[in-house]
């Protein structure tokens, strides 16, 4: 670790000055499987089951699909916090691509630390699609983890580098 | 192929601390066939440093562009737009790539985005083996086309060590042993014959020992 990425020094990143900004909320983009996921959390709008609207829900085929560029450019951009859902292991329609999803997800929360992101903004959850309840506690888990580390440190600097 | 490794983000970012307009290139070879400096690896790269440079508040111009093969000025060429405009190049190619690619422009750093580490084949899903050294004298028709020269960690010519298992090397217990692959390998091609023959001391001289080395083809020279 150099000492630009030391844990404190990436704790000051991670509350910077948006912290300060009480009418912040955090920005949570959720991808979720077509097969588990999507539909846990369509049942728990069916059973009016509420979470908080800081989550956006982005519908995947699987969460295979989701590559890893697609991840890194959301925090590049400023996303507070991501949450890949994909179905229980062993359980993929796709019979694998939830585990893919575990390793590409895992090697970019490495980047994110190394980085001085945080780890904790990126997070992946396996559930049923009748398992509205877990759908509805991960997106409170990570909405209170996120509002607790504050805003991305990459959210609401100057943007002068090319889209390149 | 040529097999490589990725650089650490760290040591990315540390390459090119000052350098306001970088330039990444991908090679579209081997490093892409080893996952480790083809497109879609130079646009991982570029997220991260991106991020990286962003939190310590300096900001970047990166591009990237990823090209057919890094050790051919035929291919180099297509470059000269994108490096003229930068103050420094990141190659994502083997050691190769760099250098020729440093040689095509003389007055831009030039820096090493990977690791470069051997010829070798792939085992099954990111996983490589060393295969050859390029000693420039093949033995391999001796030994039933498994090189000791490369795959015994002793380099022996003339039969396994005292110090091996029945089927692994003493140096590394995951590596297998040379010298069982090329005895049950001769023995499959009904060769066994050929370990009655004593391998006299390599010739050294073909191989990197006296410095980088030339192949010169006169009848494709024009």
């Amino acid at each position: 670790m150099t000492p630009e990425m030391t844990p404190s020094a990436t704790t000051t990143m991670m509350t910077g000055s948006a912290a300060a900004d009480p009418a912040w909320e955090p920005e949570i983009i959720a991808f979720c499987c077509n097969y588990c996921a999507y539909a846990a959390a369509d049942l728990a709008g069916s059973k009016r089951m509420q979470y908080p609207t800081n989550v956006r829900i982005i519908h995947t085929p699987c969460t295979g699909k989701i590559e890893m560029e697609h991840i890194l450019d959301a925090f590049l951009k400023g996303i507070d916090g991501i949450l890949v859902a994909g179905c229980l292991e062993g359980g993929c329609h796709f019979l694998e691509g939830n585990l893919r999803a575990r390793k590409r997800t895992d090697r970019i929360r490495e980047m994110l630390a190394e980085i001085g992101v945080g780890q904790e903004r990126l997070r992946m959850v396996n559930l049923s699609a009748a398992e509205a309840p877990t759908f509805v506690r991960s997106v409170h888990e990570m909405v209170n983890t996120v509002r607790a580390l504050g805003p991305s440190p990459l959210k609401d600097t100057q943007h002068l580098e090319s889209e390149g | 192929m040529i097999v490589a490794s990725p650089k650490s983000i760290t040591e990315l970012k540390n390459l090119i601390a000052g350098h306001k307009k970088v330039l990444f290139v991908g090679c579209g070879t081997c490093v892409t066939v080893c996952l480790a400096g083809g497109e879609r690896e130079v646009g991982i790269a570029s997220y991260a440093v991106r991020m990286a440079r962003r939190l310590a508040n300096e900001p970047i111009e990166l591009t990237q562009q990823t090209i057919e093969r890094q050790c051919e000025n035929e291919f180099i060429k297509d470059l000269a737009e994108a490096a003229a405009d930068a103050d420094a190049i990141v190659s994502f190619g083997c050691g190769v790539g760099v250098q020729t690619i440093a040689e095509r422009f003389p007055d831009k750093p030039v820096y090493a985005g990977l690791n470069t580490q051997f010829m070798g084949t792939l085992e099954e899903q990111a996983v490589w083996t060393e295969k050859c050294l390029g000693c420039g004298d093949c033995m391999l028709a001796q030994f039933g086309g498994i090189c000791p020269v490369t795959r015994c960690a002793k380099r022996l010519l003339n039969g396994p060590c005292g110090g091996s298992t029945e089927t692994h090397c003493e140096v590394d217990e995951d590596r297998p042993c040379a010298w069982q692959l090329i005895y049950t390998r001769l023995k499959n091609i009904d060769q066994l014959d050929r370990l009655d023959e004593i391998v006299p001391a390599k010739d050294w001289s073909t191989s990197w020992h006296s410095g980088a080395r030339r192949v010169v083809r006169k009848e494709h020279r024009v």
